[in-house]
């Protein structure tokens, strides 16, 4: 006998999986990116030195994700790939943060309504001008919501509390270690009893002095020497 | 959305589930409009630039790469300054030779291949892996060769495993050969490599490196109608790039005119 059909009205249907993919981001570790005089600074939280949050999309643009490593890493991929047709088809600087994100966002919108399960991530799409004010950073939501973000932006775990940490301590036009100082503080503050060292960190800045490649990314000991510089 | 409605889907393509990280093979399979490759047919081919000299060797901490900047049409010149040496990622460099348009166009796709493979990869390929790669897509570029588009390139790298510059040498149908001092092809090639045969020791420095390529395509460019020599009044010199550990870097103009003019002073001209 087969089992009786139950109805589940559409509403009902979203806000099911809209708070799935809302819990499952929410256990994850948290993710941040300020924007500097140099450039973009992204801040995660990452153990791992070989499964990387963050990481580089293209000439100017990176790429910042939270929750599931998986599920994020085929967008990341697929934001390299399409990259790099756009800029071999037409040319290097026809490659924006723009397009990179809006291709993001139909996909992760055609999953959430499609897919019986939802993709438990958000993804921040981040591309440095030639000037402070011509930096973009975008936020891709899990069910393809799409935000453009200013200043600072933190996704993950503890977006809440670290977005207003960072909001109170920013300020534009700060350098290179300030940036990452800021981000690393924030992380550290919002779970005091966990510490979280220059190991435990991911940073990679996207630098508007850098020519073509802007994104580079810091090893543990340069992490580790910008913030020991705190106390000076 | 990126990419033309009614073109490839270049988005299912992006977000399929593909672990191959070959860019070569991705727009082969989404948009092979793109590849350097034509569908080649019998005819009389119309007549298109051709670059001319490229040369490469070894020093004691790389490589050396450089080439002419004459670019032929039949019996014209096409240009003057053409761009013969270009890097193929932060380590290794590459030279053209033969059909201007498809070697640029690999050149392109060849750069493109590397930074792909490193993106999607998180590491870079080795310097052995880069020039097999290089040998695939010369060996893609077969049934043009057989039109007479033929394209001969010269990779070069420093390969950060073994700690030591390396050269590969290709023939039109993507046959790679290792050369263990240094090569020379394109028209002007085999002058060159005369030069090069006297002059080259194993333990040149970079200085003196520089100065063999210079000298090299200085008499390649006496004897060969196809190359250009450095031309000082118009201030053309020769594209030279060396490759240390440290990566690519190309020699100034400035590096190379005073090494044109100290082997002319050298010639009493």
């Amino acid at each position: 006998m087969s089992p009786m059909p139950y109805y589940v009205s559409p509403e009902q249907l979203m806000r099911d999986k809209a708070d799935y993919a809302r819990k499952g981001i929410s256990r994850g570790k948290s993710m941040l990116a300020v924007e500097c005089a140099p450039g973009i600074v992204m801040v995660a939280e990452n153990p791992s030195t070989l499964l990387n949050k963050i990481s580089e999309v293209y000439d100017r643009i990176a790429f910042g994700a939270v929750g599931k490593y998986n599920e994020f890493e085929s967008f990341r991929k697929a934001g390299v790939r399409l990259a790099d047709m756009t800029g071999f088809a037409y040319g290097r600087e026809d490659v924006t943060a723009k397009a990179v994100a809006n291709a993001f966002a139909n996909a992760l919108g055609t999953i959430f309504t499609e897919q019986m399960k939802p993709y438990e991530i958000e993804i921040l799409v981040a591309q440095v001008g030639e000037r402070p004010e011509d930096d973009e950073m975008y936020r891709v939501l899990y069910d393809g919501s799409l935000q453009e973000e200013q200043g600072v932006v933190a996704m993950g775990g503890h977006a809440e509390a670290l977005m207003s940490a960072l909001a109170s301590a920013y300020q534009p036009g700060l350098d290179l270690d300030s940036a990452v100082r800021l981000g690393a503080t924030a992380l550290a503050n919002v779970e005091p009893d966990r510490p979280i060292g220059a190991e435990s960190l991911e940073v990679a800045v996207l630098d508007r002095e850098r020519p073509r490649r802007a994104f580079r990314r810091f090893t543990n000991e340069e992490i580790a020497t910008i913030l020991r510089g705190d106390g000076e | 959305m990126i990419g033309s409605p009614e073109g490839p889907d270049w988005a299912t393509a992006a977000f399929a589930a593909d672990p191959n990280p070959s860019f070569a093979d991705l727009i082969r399979k989404v948009d092979p409009g793109l590849l350097p490759t034509h569908d080649a047919r019998a005819g009389v081919l119309p007549e298109i630039p051709h670059g001319t000299t490229i040369l490469a060797l070894r020093f004691d901490s790389g490589i050396v790469m450089a080439g002419d900047r004459r670019a032929t049409e039949g019996m014209s010149i096409a240009d003057r300054r053409m761009q013969k040496v270009f890097p193929a990622d932060s380590h290794s460099a590459v030279a053209i030779a033969g059909a201007a348009g498809p070697a640029i166009d690999l050149v392109r796709l060849m750069q493109v291949e590397l930074e792909h493979y490193e993106k999607l990869e998180g590491e870079s390929l080795s310097l052995e892996g880069k020039s097999n790669r290089l040998a695939q897509l010369i060996k893609q570029n077969f049934p043009m060769a057989l039109q007479g588009l033929v394209v001969v390139p010269i990779f070069a790298g420093y390969d950060r495993r073994r700690a030591e510059g390396r050269i590969f040498r290709y023939d039109a149908v993507g046959g790679r050969y290792e050369e263990t001092e240094y090569h020379a092809t394109g028209s002007g090639g085999v002058h060159a490599r005369g030069t090069i045969k006297k002059r080259f020791r194993g333990d040149l420095s970079r200085e003196d490196a520089i100065r063999v390529c210079v000298e090299a395509l200085m008499d390649a460019g006496d004897e060969d109608a196809a190359t250009g020599g450095p031309d000082l009044g118009r201030g053309i010199f020769p594209v030279v790039a060396v490759v240390t550990a440290e990566g690519y870097a190309a020699v100034d103009d400035g590096e190379l005119r005073a090494a044109t003019e100290s082997l002319l002073q050298e010639r009493g001209r």
